[in-house]
Order: C-alpha cells, then sequence, then structure tokens
C-alpha cells in the first residue's frame, strides 16, 4: 500500500479550506425571523408564516413549537427573535429580562369538554360540576349532580374517569386559569399553570393523547383543544357561562369572550376565561406572541413587526377554519395602536 | 556449532526489496502511527469528557433543587409545579416497580427463547426467529407506545386486566379500579421491548458454552434436560444475569412508550391497575413547558436522579460480567478438547 506522503495531507487541507471559505455562509440573503414556543397555536401559525412568505417574498420564518417554557427561555437568552407562549411571561421572569418584554394578543383557543358516553347525548356542564368532577368529588355518571342539570338525557352508570394533559401545555393553563376562576377550592388546592399537580384521573401526553384515552375508554372526560374535539370527532359539553347561558364552545363564542373581558391600560395580558358576555364560551384563553420592546436587530424588527400587522389584520381571517378566534374589532385596534413603540 | 544461530552474511537474512522501501519510509510511517494514535486517544477520551460533561451540566442545572429541597427531593411524594414544592419518590417508585416487573417478565423469556434457539428448536426455525428477535430489537420506542395505547391497553382493560382480577384479586396488587393505562401497562410494554435485546444476548452467551462441554455430558449419557441443567446453564449463568442487568439499565431509561400507557400520575399506589409515573417519563412530559427557575431545577434533578440510578444499574452490571472469566475472558479447560469426536 503506498503510504500518502505529508505533502499530499497538506494538499486536502488547503483543499478544505478553500471549500470552507467559498461556502455560501457569509452571502447575504433572505432576512431569517426565529422564532420559539407554544405550540397550542402552532397549526394556525404555520399557515400564517406560509401565506405571508408568499406576500413577502423577502422575508423567511423559522418556528420551533417546542413549549411556551422554551419559548419563554429562548427570547430571554435571545436566541429567537420573538417567543410564543399561551401563558403570560411571570413577573419574577419579567425582570429578569434585558429588556422590556411585550405580549401581542395573536387569537383566542378553547378548551372543549370531550366525553365518551354510549350514544354521545349532548351533555351540559356548570362551573360547580366541572370543578367537583377534577377535583376528583364526581366518580360516577349517575351522580345526582349531573342528572340535575342534565334532565332531558338518561345518564348511565359509568365510572367516570378524568384524563387530563401530563405534559405542561397552554391548554391546561386555560382550563385550569378557568378552574381557578370559578372555583376557590381548586385555586387552593391545585391553582393555575401549565402543569398542575391533579387531584385525580390519568395523564396522557398531547392532545393527540387525551383524544386517545378518551375515544377509547368509555366513562372518560377530559379538556382538549377544540379544534382536536371537532376533528376526532368526540362530543363535547355545553358549558354554562357567567351569564347563566349554556354555551358550546366556537370562534364566535370565543370572540364574544374576548369581546366582554375588561382591559385596563394596554396590558395585554388578560385572561377571558369565564367572561361575563352573555354568549361568550367560558374555558378560553389569549395566545400571545413576545417580543422585546427594544430588538437589537433594527431590519427585522420591522420585518418582524409588519407580519405581526398583517396577522392582526388580513390574517385573522384564516383563524376561524382551523378552530380558533379573531380578535374582536375593538381589541384588535388597540393591540394596532400599541404596536409602534417597538421601534 | 549451534545449528540456530543466525549467520548474518547469510543471503536469506539480507533485507529485501521491499522490506528497504518499507524502511526507508519508516519516518511517514511512524508520524502517520503517532497521528493514529492521538487522534484515536483523543476520540476515546472526548467519551469521558462527554459523561463528565452531562454529569457537570445536570449537576448546575440541578443545583438550586439540591440546595433548596435536599435529601427531602428522594424521599417526599409531593410533586406540585405550582406551589413550587418538589419531590421525586413517586417517580423513583415508578421507574423502579416498572423496571422490576418488566424485567421479571422479559428475563425467563429471553432466556427460554435463547435455549430454545440453541439447545432443542429444529435448526430451519432457528435462522427465520434469530432474524425477527434483531429486528425486533430495532423498532423504535414510539411505534411500541402507540401499539400499546391503541392495541395493548384496550385489551388489558377488558380482557388481561379483569382476568387478573379475578385470579389473583386477594393480592393488594390486582385491586382496585381498571382504566387499562397503568403501572403494570407500562411494565409490560418495557417487558416487550428489552426481550428482544435480552434474548440476543442470552443467544451470544449460550452460543459461547464451548461444544466440549456439551459433549462431556452427552457422554456421561445426560438427557438434554440434563445437559441443560448441568452443564449449560450453570457455564453461563453468571453471564445471563449480566445480560438480564444490561436489559434493567435498558428499562430505566425507556420513555416515550412508557408515557403512552403508564397513565402519568404521581402518587405511589399498591394496585398495578394505578395509573403511576417514571422518572423519564416527568422529564418528556414537563421539560418544554417549565418556564419557572424551581421548576426547571427540579427537572434536572430528576434527570440527574436518573442518570445515578442507571449508573449504579450499570456498575452492578459490571460488577456482575467481571465476576464471569468463562464468557467475557475465556480461559483454557482443564483437559484437552476431545478432538476424536470432530
Amino acid at each position: 500500500m503506498k503510504i500518502p506522503g505529508p505533502w499530499s495531507l497538506f494538499f486536502l487541507l488547503v483543499l478544505a479550506l478553500l471549500w470552507l471559505s467559498s461556502a455560501p455562509w457569509g452571502r447575504e440573503s433572505k432576512p431569517l425571523i426565529n422564532g420559539a414556543g407554544a405550540s397550542f397555536p402552532f397549526p394556525l401559525y404555520a399557515r400564517w408564516f406560509a401565506t405571508y412568505e408568499r406576500l413577502d417574498p423577502t422575508v423567511r420564518f423559522n418556528y420551533q413549537a417546542i413549549g411556551s417554557g422554551g419559548g419563554q427561555q429562548q427570547l430571554l437568552h435571545q436566541t429567537v427573535d420573538f417567543g410564543a407562549s399561551d401563558s403570560p411571561v411571570r413577573q419574577a421572569i419579567l425582570k429578569t429580562a434585558p429588556e422590556k418584554i411585550l405580549h401581542i394578543p395573536m387569537v383566542a383557543g378553547a378548551d372543549a369538554l370531550a366525553y365518551n358516553l354510549p350514544g354521545s347525548p349532548p351533555l351540559h356542564l356548570g362551573p360547580e360540576t366541572i370543578a367537583d368532577i377534577f377535583l376528583g368529588r364526581i366518580d360516577n355518571w349517575n351522580d345526582s349532580r349531573l342528572a340535575q342539570i342534565n334532565p332531558n338525557i338518561q345518564l348511565p352508570s359509568l365510572p367516570l374517569v378524568v384524563v387530563h394533559r401530563s405534559d405542561g401545555s397552554g391548554t391546561t393553563y386555560i382550563f385550569t386559569d378557568y378552574l381557578a376562576k370559578v372555583s376557590s377550592e381548586w385555586a387552593r388546592i391545585a391553582g393555575r399553570g401549565t402543569a398542575v399537580r391533579w387531584p385525580t384521573g390519568i395523564g396522557a401526553k398531547g392532545n393527540e393523547g387525551v383524544a386517545g384515552q378518551i375515544r377509547s375508554l368509555p366513562g372518560a372526560i377530559g379538556y382538549l383543544e377544540l379544534a382536536f374535539a371537532v376533528q376526532n370527532p368526540l362530543p363535547y359539553a355545553a358549558v354554562k357561562n357567567r351569564a347563566g347561558n349554556y354555551v358550546l364552545p366556537s370562534p364566535e363564542s370565543m370572540t364574544q369572550a374576548m369581546a366582554s373581558s375588561p382591559l385596563e391600560r394596554d396590558d395585554f395580558r388578560i385572561s377571558i376565561a369565564d367572561a361575563s358576555g352573555p354568549g361568550a364560551y367560558p374555558i378560553a384563553g389569549l395566545t400571545w406572541l413576545l417580543l422585546y420592546e427594544k430588538p437589537p436587530d433594527r431590519q427585522k424588527a420591522e420585518k418582524l413587526l409588519a407580519f405581526v400587522r398583517w396577522c392582526l389584520t388580513d390574517g385573522q381571517a384564516l383563524a376561524s377554519s382551523l378552530d380558533y378566534a379573531p380578535l374582536p374589532p375593538r381589541l384588535r385596534e388597540r393591540v394596532l395602536a400599541s404596536l409602534p413603540e417597538i421601534r | 556449532m549451534n545449528p540456530f544461530r543466525r549467520d548474518p552474511s547469510s543471503d536469506a537474512l539480507r533485507p529485501s526489496a521491499r522490506t528497504r522501501s518499507l524502511t526507508r519510509s519508516v519516518g511517514i510511517g511512524r508520524i502517520l502511527d503517532r497521528g493514529f494514535g492521538i487522534l484515536v486517544t483523543a476520540a476515546g477520551i472526548s467519551v469521558l469528557a462527554l459523561a463528565a460533561l452531562v454529569g457537570w451540566e445536570l449537576y448546575r442545572g440541578a443545583e438550586k433543587a439540591i440546595g433548596r429541597y435536599g435529601a427531602g427531593f428522594l424521599v417526599s411524594s409531593h410533586w406540585d409545579p405550582v406551589t413550587g414544592r418538589f419531590g421525586a419518590l413517586p417517580f423513583l417508585y415508578g421507574t423502579l416497580v416498572s423496571s422490576a416487573i418488566a424485567l421479571l417478565l422479559a428475563f425467563p423469556l429471553s432466556v427460554a427463547t435463547a435455549l430454545s434457539l440453541t439447545e432443542f428448536a429444529p435448526i430451519w426455525l432457528r435462522r427465520p426467529v434469530l432474524t425477527l428477535v434483531d429486528l425486533m430489537s430495532a423498532v423504535p420506542s414510539v411505534v411500541w407506545g402507540l401499539w400499546a395505547m391503541f392495541e395493548m391497553v384496550p385489551w388489558l382493560r377488558q380482557t388481561g386486566f379483569p382476568f387478573l382480577q379475578r385470579v389473583f384479586g386477594w393480592l393488594p396488587f390486582f385491586q382496585g379500579p381498571i382504566y387499562g393505562v397503568s403501572l403494570l401497562a407500562g411494565a409490560l410494554v418495557i417487558a416487550m421491548m428489552i426481550t428482544p435485546i435480552v434474548t440476543s444476548l442470552a443467544i451470544e452467551i449460550l452460543r459461547s458454552v464451548p461444544p466440549t462441554l456439551r459433549e462431556a455430558v452427552w457422554a456421561l449419557g445426560a438427557t438434554r434436560w440434563e445437559v441443560m441443567c448441568v452443564g449449560v446453564l450453570p457455564y453461563a449463568r453468571s453471564a445471563l444475569v449480566g445480560a438480564g442487568v444490561l436489559g434493567l439499565g435498558r428499562a430505566l431509561g425507556e420513555t416515550m412508550a412508557v408515557t403512552m400507557v403508564i397513565g402519568n400520575r404521581p402518587d405511589i399506589l399498591l394496585s398495578l391497575f394505578a395509573p403511576g409515573y417514571t422518572l423519564a417519563s416527568v422529564l418528556v412530559n414537563e421539560f418544554a413547558e417549565a418556564t419557572s427557575e424551581e421548576h426547571l431545577s427540579a427537572l434536572f434533578e430528576i434527570g440527574l436522579t436518573l442518570v445515578v440510578v442507571t449508573f449504579v444499574i450499570n456498575f452492578l452490571a459490571r460488577l456482575l460480567i467481571h465476576n464471569v472469566p468463562l464468557f467475557f475472558a475465556p480461559r483454557p479447560l482443564p483437559t484437552q478438547p476431545m478432538e476424536m469426536h470432530r
């Protein structure tokens, strides 16, 4: 075998260096806007990015749906240009941020209470009943508290099994935010968060996991992002709102919930759970884009702002088809008016 | 005169043309040799460095939790991300119990399969089963999980678990409501996942039993059963145990499939039909959405705990394996092999 001499090694090295230096790394290309965070609104964001990149071919987006917590962390470490979260950033974390962080509400989403009962009768649930179910105080479908508000259907004698998310998620935040609002006992025992200490039930991973458990387990009940309940399809309950009406989740009833939620100044970290509107679905929440008020890269920031403006105007029309709710006009105006301060 | 003494003038000992060309390039050869040596050593050291880095990063991430909860982390069973109280006992319990049950189920099955394939099965059956076993160990975790969630768990709920409850219902481990997803379902899916690997190892171990040993026992007039009991198994025993412990090490870290069927409930319940939780599952479930510092730190400590538990198990495995010189470092048999049989 011929042993390569040192010159041939040197030659190879030079070739490698030449190749590296000619690689298209330093080349100026379209600005790539990086984002990371919530997976709850990801289907809509993906649609928005794809549509917007066709409208403005000079920009590209890269969004990683790694979860709200991951999105907040990456934004804090400034490894992404924007974050996305289903829960507002905690005050303690906001203080550690290098710059002021803005919460821009994009759309609202709702949790449907899906269930598996023989014959799939239409179910009505009230706030106290939901709290009792998820606190583990109702363990059979023939419970009198359920029969009372569902006089028109015959509920079977069947063990009631609670299914909840085992992974931390915005869906859980929306649901526990609602429960904490309507039940002081829930607030004391479990509280609100993307992951909580569940008093009862079994945990399943992801919306698809919860949907799978409910579908295969007679007597199961659990909360799901609305789109999953609609597409699976699973029956879901009409929930009694603050006005006393039983309302099914839908983009319209979520928009009503946003419209009837009080907004203080221009802080958009609002909860729309248990809203007061007569047609408002109570288990709903906003999802936010997180931006720095003074981002380091001006050019990217301008592109990003243009995109956000588009999302809040023309882009909103895409929301309903994916079972998210567009912001009501008044809220949208205020968000848009608050935007330019990012410059 | 010594006939073995070399005569330097002898023609046969003159360097040939080929040897001369080699000696001329010996300088380059030495450089290459040394370079390659350094490269390979660096690769070896990088493994150590990587392990140290992982350990250090985990420790640094967990430092706050270790400082705050101390040993209480491992003995408390209260896990509440909202109030920031963290105890890992249910996860530790779930990991150890599910892995132990899995091993209890998988180990006898694996050894039996290996025995049948090396000692009993007809030759035409051995090759296809062997290939199948190897293929099964290549099935990804999430595929096992999906199958377990949609096929195994409903079957367990309707048929498997009620049967167990009828037969063993007097034991506290088989009482209580049946949801399907449970600690036992998690253990079953782990068992299925480690069986191919343990089987593979066991087959290699049984094959390494010297044929002369079998022949010796045959020669004493033993039956197949006796050959197995007197000859093969005692010889391979420690190595087989080592294979089982390696399987256990794997079981401890199984994540996706277990998460999909174990029910993810951080409680310690005696019933195997009740949902449970494992260290790996809580990591995959909560890491992405952990926003508070305490929560993240506690999850890092979970990771650290998992690494330590796995290390301890693997260390035990090493101990077992190094007590098995016959398998891993074959030593000459005291008597000469019976060549005449060949």
